[in-house]
């Protein structure tokens, strides 16, 4: 190969990803570190790059306590409830302590927030929403991070972390490619942050075709913050916890919005109000510790999204459908009408595209909804990720191994979808995670725990080898047919997704399936996603652009296998909604109240599967009664 | 709705292939203009869209769920720090026109140069404290949040 190497020396922090995560890791690493060099690398154009560049129209967590609103303790208990218990409690409360000074600081650079104009609090959307005209959100902050690093390298996929080979289990940096020239670029860095994204497509979606675009998270979030960490060792937690979503049919166009501030509300293809009918067999089935219908309708307790999720999908498969969100009250006043426009305009402008080809008015038609195919990541309504170390003040013994946010590999460090079990920390959650993460970093290079660290000629040889393989592969075997895709010595990156997509639908709990799995399902995909792995080693690469895409799918693929083997490994069904567990059909808190925590061995590609202990906030009694 | 690109209105200059979140925009060697070479791994994001100087690029809804005849265009101005949006639908009923605000202040301008501002004390690198903190948490004279301050414990085990 004629590809260049280019090796950048003496990094101190390696941002890998710069969606919100990575942004907020950047722009704050330059205040605690001022003569550190920061390097970023990005797979796309940070200007418009991760999960956010289309822009937001609504910053969904904000805790407000300036205005008296909220405390960071009460986000916490809102998290738990939504994802059943299942969270890091710890992780999430620093987070909650510190968000709403990242959200003061975007006010401050010119991100606008709506206000109320009769209480001057910023509007809010619901409890943990504020609205915002968010469509430069993302060009924003990345002028942020951009005036911190070093060093931005735009179209840098990263494809490895680079591993120490003077000190066992410490990272040393990451090697990637440019998508524009194909050259070889290695980072030597004492520490890394991964805020790379989480991963849309890797169950099949409800899309077929042209639309298979229209995925509800982006579709170049590929699953890379989980790859890279997954392959350099790293622990991860709550990887069965992928999510599904409610959102308007085909364009999967946000709800939020629209429940929250406009107050719509969903019904059946009858016209009539299904989700209550559905919760006294689910309290049976959840217990009344997470679903008490009383008390959530006397204290407006929220109802964890994975339940009214269930109801939604057993109303549909009784036949009752389809679910339609009543638009037609709220759009007669013209003032909400226009929200609910600019809302997918600011999001998801597809869905304005889609009612405006279909002719949806929903001022005089109350447009159709769906349930999603299931996605995996960490800063939406679910928390899977690293298992990562929490701050020093708020985390338990188990929960603490010397700097926040630090994976089970020293050195490594996570920010917004690569953190697990921080469930709800959105956009604004993840800038701060990313400016947490930023802190430790320079703290454990400070403490001189990078020191010493030495990369092999070989180790960056070895890689190089096989981030090009895929097109020397293609090079071999091209000419042994004629013509077309069909190649009985390889498959292209898009054959080998559609094979990936179909096998996690049908053995772990995807759309097609109602989204139900079981033991024996599950072990079958086990042996389906090994002999797909070793036919990744014979995925072919025409060009740098496939080449792309086949390292995406290779992270795609090694996260994957992480769900699959969490998901076995849990052995009930604490999210109806999300997936269900066929042979084991209830929430059972005797054995499986706590977290799932697994390793791959990087060496033999072998899991193994713990329980940690999952530890919540309580009144301190002792605390309340000296107050 | 995937994207395409206008034959007239092109000239291969490459800015929506530099912004393309998916690298799917790139340029066609014969033709030497933009297209969409991968429509699958669209998002619709219209980064493309907003990027391209001479507004040769449009969408056409996904041919899988969406009928022809529709249009939803859009000029963002950072100077002016506005976006406007038009919306028409297949039908031709309804033609909506929509602005909003995409900044509130001149571009960059009022985002701070780290490596300018004071160095933190040891005491606060020893802190939980992060840059601005703790004055632009509530803009008051309180400190972090803590679980001593908010009289919580972490228990491990089910609550009640």
């Amino acid at each position: 190969m004629a590809y260049k190497t280019i090796v950048e020396d003496g990094i101190d922090i390696l941002v890998c990803g710069a969606g919100l995560g990575g942004t907020g890791a950047a722009f704050e690493a330059r205040y605690w570190g001022k003569d550190k060099k920061i390097v970023i690398a990005e797979k796309a154009n940070i200007d418009r790059s991760g999960a956010v560049a289309q822009g937001l129209y609504a910053i969904n967590c904000y805790m407000g306590t300036r205005f008296g609103e909220n405390n960071p303790e009460d986000h916490v208990r809102y998290a738990r409830i939504d994802l059943m218990g299942m969270v890091r409690e710890d992780l999430l409360f620093d987070m909650a302590r510190h968000v709403d000074s990242t959200v003061h600081q975007f006010e401050e650079w010119g991100l606008p927030l709506m206000r109320n104009p009769k209480t001057g609090a910023y509007q809010r959307e619901g409890r943990w929403q504020i609205m915002i005209h968010g469509e430069s959100y993302k060009p924003i902050v990345a002028e942020a991070a951009k005036k911190s690093a070093d060093k931005v390298f735009n179209r840098v996929c990263v494809t490895h972390l680079l591993m120490d080979e003077a000190k066992e289990n410490r990272v040393a940096g990451a090697v990637g490619f440019n998508v524009r020239t194909g050259n070889y670029h290695v980072f030597k860095s004492k520490t890394v942050v991964v805020a790379a994204g989480g991963a849309s497509n890797i169950f099949k979606p409800r899309s077929v075709g042209e639309g298979a675009g229209r995925v509800w998270y982006a579709p170049w979030s590929s699953g890379s913050a989980y790859g890279l960490m997954i392959n350099a060792g790293a622990k991860m937690t709550q990887m069965e916890n992928r999510i599904v979503l409610a959102r308007f049919k085909d364009g999967y166009g946000p709800v939020g919005a629209y429940f929250l501030h406009l107050k719509t509300y969903t019904q059946n293809g009858m016209g009539e109000e299904y989700e209550s009918k559905w919760f006294p067999a689910l309290q049976e089935m959840v217990g009344k510790r997470y679903l008490d219908v009383e008390a959530s309708h006397l204290s407006h307790r929220p109802i964890p999204t994975c339940l009214r999720n269930h109801a939604f999908i057993n109303e549909v498969n009784a036949g009752r459908g389809p679910i339609h969100m009543v638009t037609m009250e709220a759009f007669q006043d013209p003032h909400l009408e226009e929200i609910g426009w600019h809302n997918f305009l600011g999001m998801t402008v597809g869905q304005a595209v889609l009612w405006a080809a279909t002719d949806v008015d929903p001022k005089y038609e109350n447009p159709e909804l769906t349930t999603s195919e299931p996605y995996v990541m960490g800063s939406h309504a679910t928390g899977c990720g690293a298992w990562c170390s929490g701050p020093e003040d708020v985390s338990p013994p188990d929960y603490f191994w010397g700097y926040n946010r630090m994976t089970t590999v020293e050195g490594l460090f996570g920010a917004g979808d690569a953190v697990g079990g921080t469930p709800h920390a959105f956009s604004s959650g993840s800038f701060t995670e990313g400016r947490l993460a930023a802190k430790a970093a320079c703290k454990y290079i400070d403490d001189g725990k990078g020191e010493g660290i030495r990369v092999s000629e070989e180790q960056i040889n070895r890689r190089k080898e096989e981030i090009y393989k895929p097109m020397e592969h293609y090079k071999v075997y091209r000419n042994e047919i004629t013509a077309g895709s069909v190649n009985p010595n390889y498959i292209n990156p898009r054959q080998g997704l559609d094979r990936l997509q179909k096998l996690m639908d049908e053995y772990c709990g995807g759309v097609t399936v109602s989204y139900m799995t079981n033991e024996k399902l599950l072990n079958i995909g086990l042996k389906k996603l090994k002999l797909l792995e070793e036919d990744l080693e014979k995925i072919a690469a025409e060009n740098i652009h496939e080449l792309l895409r086949a390292w995406e799918l290779k992270h795609r693929h090694l996260t994957s296998e992480a769900v699959m083997h969490h998901t076995l490994f849990r052995k009930e069904t604490r999210w109806p909604g999300y997936y269900y567990r066929g042979d084991a059909m209830k929430v059972d808190d005797e054995n499986w109240h706590v977290l799932t925590v697994s390793r791959r061995d990087p060496e033999t590609g072998e899991y193994t599967m713990e329980k940690a202990p999952c530890y919540h906030l309580i009144e301190d009694k002792q605390e309340a009664k000296a107050a | 709705m995937p994207t395409f690109v206008y034959m007239t209105r092109c000239d291969g200059c490459g800015q929506c292939v530099d912004i393309c979140p998916s690298d799917i925009m790139h340029i066609d060697p014969v033709v030497r203009r933009a297209y969409n070479i991968e429509p699958n791994m669209c998002w619709e994001c219209y980064s493309c869209v907003k990027a391209c100087p001479h507004n040769a690029i449009d969408v056409r809804g996904y041919a899988d769920f969406a009928p022809l005849g529709h249009s939803v265009r859009v000029q963002r101005d950072e100077e002016k720090g506005v976006i406007a949006w038009r919306i028409i639908f297949r039908n031709g009923e309804k033609d909506m026109n929509l602005l909003a605000p995409i900044t509130t202040k001149p571009w960059g301008k009022h985002i701070p140069q780290l490596a300018d501002v004071p160095s933190p004390s040891q005491e606060m690198r020893d802190s939980e404290l992060l840059f601005n903190e703790p004055k632009y948490i509530r803009f008051d004279d309180g400190g972090l949040h803590t679980l001593e301050r908010a009289g919580l414990q972490l228990k491990v085990g089910v609550y009640e």
